[in-house]
Parts: structure tokens; sequence; C-alpha cells
């Protein structure tokens, strides 16, 4: 069940719990229910798993047959089968199958996963954002009552920043877009600006960072420095249009635009205003980059710029003629102004299109119209964001950074054509 | 001018001159009032009830006292089933928290990734221990501990990592004279954007 990437996301799945229980010999779940072990457990149906449906044939011709009406809640196409991956991880990760995609705009269901103690089930007439410490009014809010101030809608993505560790450390050419990048995703999302809310409570101009804490079974927190408070950051309760999943953090999360995804506090429940960082588990013994010289960075949030070519890639083939080299790019620090494209492994570079607004903090798809001639290529990508940042090579990360680095990879990476249209991951730029 | 003094937050981050346009009086959206008069004012009891966080500079411990020995036995019991009887995990799902081998005490993880990032080499502070284990451990019954022993977790999982004598108790002062070896490692975020990779 270990996913190279997820080294970080530790693979711990359910049924490790059900034997980590076990094993305890319930010493550790004295006076806990059973069904109170995992909610996802508690969740499960009493009744026993359906029985597979029996699909409809496909008809010879659909026009003469009539079709299927209308219902509830619609479902993809029984041809698309677009998965996230790995799944039944508890603690640890699922990725966005980004080959699959198109556009800018992930699905929600296809949103990429990473809990550190499974998804909490949060019923919103309780579940309440409580904002205390350096702020004149402690108040709470439930997502009712957030819903009555100015609602703002934004295109974001989230990424984490151990997204794409498998393929620094190893690459391998039977990586996909999926396994190297999977762990980012772009949504249109809804909420209000947390600078309302701190105005709202009357947060103490000389505080310096707030913590934030969610209602899940860690408890997560992380410290952000208040001028993100009142410049992007926003608490949001909606995805495409509806409410958050569960697993983004329903009834509401925190969404701090180009920040690392473990900062972007899910099932949000406290904000505590204060003058210095709290050092929690996740911005001390995690999410820091160790660096050479024997020192690790900190707080470490903005994500560097990046792109990744989602089409052509493994593992499919290619047709000779003409293709379109298209994938994502995206920046922590504001818009991609530019992506160029190589088909020789970085000997030239050509502008691709950006296809769209390119928006700040958001994916941007890029395009270039290429001719495959039958030989063997490298087919590279290079984004550039507003402030001049050029997403650098492998090696060059690397040089500065360390093979051992655990977070924020950037790299450019690139497909191998092969004379026969094979299609292998090339990591080593 | 009242206007500017009813948005005064905003100042923090638009220039005063678009302030005006931008976030007051008459714009299409509404008006913005000083405050909305939205949300209920939270007890001094029920913030009290989930403000579990410990700073580094030890604000937030509670009272309470506990030893090695009874973290040890604690331990063997409630935590040992998934990080090994002498705290060395099973990675990668059960995350080691013993170790200060040679490498790992030059802080070297940049150069190797496999050097496992205990609390002996890589924690910078004693109060995250404490903090961690409250908020989130054992993994299948968080928030199952009392106070005091999370204090005699926290005195085993550091005596075990030798910055702690095996005869000591631990409570709110003593916590704070423990000396972590990755404290002095840590330095803030210095990438920037524009032409330097960091
Ligand atoms: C059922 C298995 C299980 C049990 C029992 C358990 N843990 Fe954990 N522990 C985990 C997992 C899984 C993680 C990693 C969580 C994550 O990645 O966010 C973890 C992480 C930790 C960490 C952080 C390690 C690091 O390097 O970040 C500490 C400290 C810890 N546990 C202490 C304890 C203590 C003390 C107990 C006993 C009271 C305990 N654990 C019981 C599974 C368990």
């Amino acid at each position: 069940m270990t996913d190279p990437e997820s080294k970080e996301g530790a693979a711990l799945t359910r049924r490790d719990l059900l034997r980590g229980a076990a094993v305890a010999g319930g010493a550790a779940l004295v006076g806990i229910p059973a069904v109170a072990r995992s909610q996802a457990q508690a969740l499960a149906p009493v009744v026993p798993p359906l029985v597979p449906q029996v699909l409809p044939p496909i008809p010879a011709d659909a026009t003469k047959l009539l079709g299927t009406p209308t219902s509830p809640v619609g479902t993809r196409s029984r041809f698309v089968t677009a998965s996230r991956a790995p799944t039944g991880e508890v603690t640890g990760t699922s990725f966005t199958p980004l080959q699959d995609l198109t556009g800018t705009i992930t699905p929600s269901d296809l949103h990429f996963e990473r809990h550190h103690a499974g998804i909490p089930l949060l019923d919103p007439a309780r579940h309440t954002l409580t904002v205390h410490g350096m702020v004149d009014r402690p108040m709470a809010f439930t997502v009712d009552e957030l819903r009555r101030f100015p609602q703002v809608t934004r295109v974001h993505f989230v990424e984490c920043s151990g997204n794409g560790r498998g393929a620094y450390r190893d690459p391998k050419p039977e990586l996909t877009p999926q396994k190297i990048a999977g762990m980012t995703s772009n949504s249109e999302w809804t909420g209000v600006r947390l600078a309302d809310i701190m105005k709202e409570v009357g947060a103490q101009a000389s505080a310096q960072w707030f913590l934030a804490e969610g209602g899940d079974a860690c408890l997560l927190a992380r410290s952000i420095p208040m001028p993100k408070a009142f410049d992007d950051a926003l608490v949001v309760w909606a995805q495409n249009g509806e409410p958050l999943r569960p697993e983004q953090g329903y009834p509401m999360r925190l969404l701090l635009p180009g920040y690392e995804g473990n900062a972007n506090v899910k099932w949000l429940r406290r904000l505590e205003v204060g003058m210095r960082p709290w050092m929690t588990r996740w911005e001390t013994a995690k999410y820091t980059d160790p660096l050479p010289g024997g020192i690790a960075r900190q707080f470490s949030f903005e994500m560097d710029a990046k792109s990744v070519i989602t089409s052509p890639c493994a593992p499919r083939t290619i047709t000779k003629g003409w293709n379109p080299i298209s994938g994502l790019a995206w920046s922590g620090r504001g818009r991609i102004t530019k992506v160029e494209v190589s088909t020789d492994n970085g000997k030239s570079w050509r502008e691709a299109e950006l296809q769209g607004p390119s928006l700040p903090k958001a994916h941007v798809r890029f395009a270039y119209m290429w001719e495959w001639k039958g030989s063997e290529q490298v087919l590279l990508s290079r984004a550039t964001d507003e402030t001049g940042y050029v997403q650098p090579t492998r090696a060059k990360l690397i040089e500065v950074r360390g093979k051992g680095t655990d977070y924020h990879f950037n790299p450019i990476y690139g497909w191998r054509i092969a004379t026969d249209g094979a299609i292998t991951f090339h990591g080593e730029s | 001018m009242r206007a500017i003094q009813s948005c005064s937050l905003r100042v923090r981050v638009l220039p005063a001159a678009l302030l005006v346009l931008a976030a007051c009086g008459g714009k299409p959206g509404g008006d913005t009032p000083a405050r909305y008069g939205i949300g209920r004012a939270a007890t001094t009891q029920e913030i009290a009830a989930i403000d579990i966080d410990v700073g580094p500079d030890g604000a937030g411990l509670p009272a309470g006292k506990g030893s090695v020995s009874d973290g040890a036995a604690i331990y063997a019991t409630k935590c040992a089933q998934c990080h090994g009887q002498k705290g060395e995990g099973m990675p990668p799902a059960y995350p080691a928290m013993v170790g200060r081998d040679s490498a790992g005490e030059k802080f070297g993880f940049a150069k190797d990734a496999k050097i496992a990032k205990t609390i002996g080499n890589y924690w910078s502070n004693a109060t995250t221990v404490f903090d961690y284990i409250r908020r989130a451990m054992p993994h299948t019954a968080p928030g199952s501990l009392t106070n005091d022993e999370v204090y005699a977790l926290t005195a085993h999982l550091l005596s075990a990592n030798g910055l702690l004598p095996a005869t000591a108790t631990l409570d709110s002062a003593s916590l704070m004279q423990v000396k972590m070896p990755a404290a002095g490692h840590f330095v803030p975020d210095n990438r920037r954007g524009g032409g330097t990779i960091r």
C-alpha cells in the first residue's frame, strides 16, 4: 500500500489501524466504543455490501433506444475511469489523476487528499470557528453565520509541500503525472476574507502570528504570520459551487493562497491570535526543509513556481503526427507569466500558449503544438512566474538543497518518447 | 475620513488612497460597516475547553507531573505496538521517535534522507512533544490521556533520547529546562522568488 511518493503520507491504512488496535489488546481503547475507533468505520453501512451492479448493454445505435431518466446526483460516464490513488489510507494521501483532467479546475471528488488522522464527521449545526487570544472580542461563528459576511470566490491551487518527493529522490521510468505531481489540485473556493473576521473580533494591531487548528482527530495546528490574514487569506465553506467535500474540510477550512497545503487547515475549529509561533509538530518535526550546512528552513510557506506536462505522458503511447504538448503550471507567489517547452531535452526552448487567464496562485493550462516524426525525444516544460522566478533543474535543486531535503520539490521534469511511441518519465534534468 | 477609520484594518494591505475607492462608501456591493455584528461572544469556559496549545515559552503547559518510569510503563501498553518497544518505529507508517546517531547529530539530513528524524535529533522544542502527544496520541484514541500521563510519556521519550535522567520527573518547570539538540538549527524562509534559487 505504500506509495513511493507518500513517505510523508506514511500510508497508514484502515487495516493497519485495526491491527494497531488489535495488538494493543484493547489497552489503548479502554472505554472507547468499538464503533468510535475510526469514524470511517462508524460510517460504514450496516447492510451487507451491494452486489455488483449489472450495467445495461451498450446499444449498437443509441439513437434507436430511449435513454435513461433524470437523477438526483450525476455520475461519470461508465467509460471514464479517472480516480485517486492510493486509497484506504487513514493517515496518508491520495493523488489527483492529473493525466486524466483537462482545463484547470480539479473535479471536487478528485481533489488530492492528505489526512493526518482521517476525515472527521462534523455536524455543521454544532461545529463552530472560535477566534480568541489577542482580540478585543473572543467570538464563535457557525458556518451559517460566516456566510453572512461579504462573500468572495477565488480560484486557487492547494499543493502539498511533499508533492513530488518520490520523483525527486528516486526518479523511475514508470512514474506518471499523478505520481510525480498529483498532490496539487485547483478549485474555485467561496468563503469570507479572514481580514473581515479579524476585524469583527478586533484583532490587536501588535499581534504577529495566529494559530489555526482543525477539528480532526489530531487537532492539526499551524502557526501563520498575521500579515497573511490581512493579505489574501480566506475561510472557505464551498468548493466548485457546492459545500466543501468532507475530505477538503467540511464544513469550513482555512485557505491560504499560494501556501503549502498543510497550512490550509481543514475542518477549521479555532484561531488563536498571538505574538509568536507555537512550534507545533507540523512546523518543526514535519514541513521543514533540511538544507546543506546543518540547517533546516522553517515556515517555508510559499510554493515555488512549477509546471508539469500532463499529455503526452507515461504510461501512454503517442502516434506520429501533430499532437499538443499540454500541461499545468502554477506559482505560490502570483501569476505564471510564461511556460516554455523543450522537445530536445532542454537544448532549445519554445514558448507555450497560456490558455485562458493566468490567475494569481492558480493553475494555468499551457499548450504547444508539436509534430512527432518518430525519433527519440525528451519533452520538458519550464515555468516562469511574475517575480521572475524560473523553475530550476533537479541538478540545481540538489546543489542548493541537497538530495535529502524533505519538501518543496519543483524541478523541471519531462517525458522520454521512444521510437515506437512508448513514453517513460524523465526525471534527471 | 470617517470612512477610512471604519476600515482601518485595511490600511495594512491597501494604500490609503485606493482604500476609500475600493473598500468604502457607495461602492458596488454595498457598504462596509466597522463591524457586521455577526457571530456570538465565546465564553471563557468554552475557550478553555478547546485552548489546548502549548507554546515554546511554556505558555499553556498544564499543572501535573509524570516520571520517566511511569512513562515507560504507559508507553509499553499504549504506544509500543505502533512505535516499537524502544521507539524505533516501523517506518514509513509509524515514525521513529528515539535515536541520536552520529550522522543525525551533525544534522546531516539534507545529505541523506535515510537518517531518521527523531525527537532527539530533529525536534527543536520539548514543549512540542507534550503538545503533540496530548493532541493526537495514541493514534486510535486521541484525547484519552490525562495531563499526568502526557508528562510521563514526554519524560520517557526525552529520557530514551538521552535528554533526561531515567530517575527524572517532569512538570511544567522542568520541561522548560530540557535542552533539545536540534534547537538552533532552524532558519527562517529566505526564498523570495525572483532570480535566485534557494
Ligand atoms: C495505532 C498506532 C499508534 C499508536 C498506538 C500510537 N501512535 Fe504515535 N503515531 C502513529 C502514527 C501513524 C503517527 C504519524 C502521524 C502523522 O503522520 O501525522 C504517529 C506519530 C507520533 C509522534 C510524532 C512522530 C514524528 O516524528 O512526527 C509521536 C511523538 C507519537 N506518535 C507518540 C505516541 C505516543 C506517546 C503514543 C502512546 C500514548 C503513541 N504515539 C501511540 C501511530 C500510533
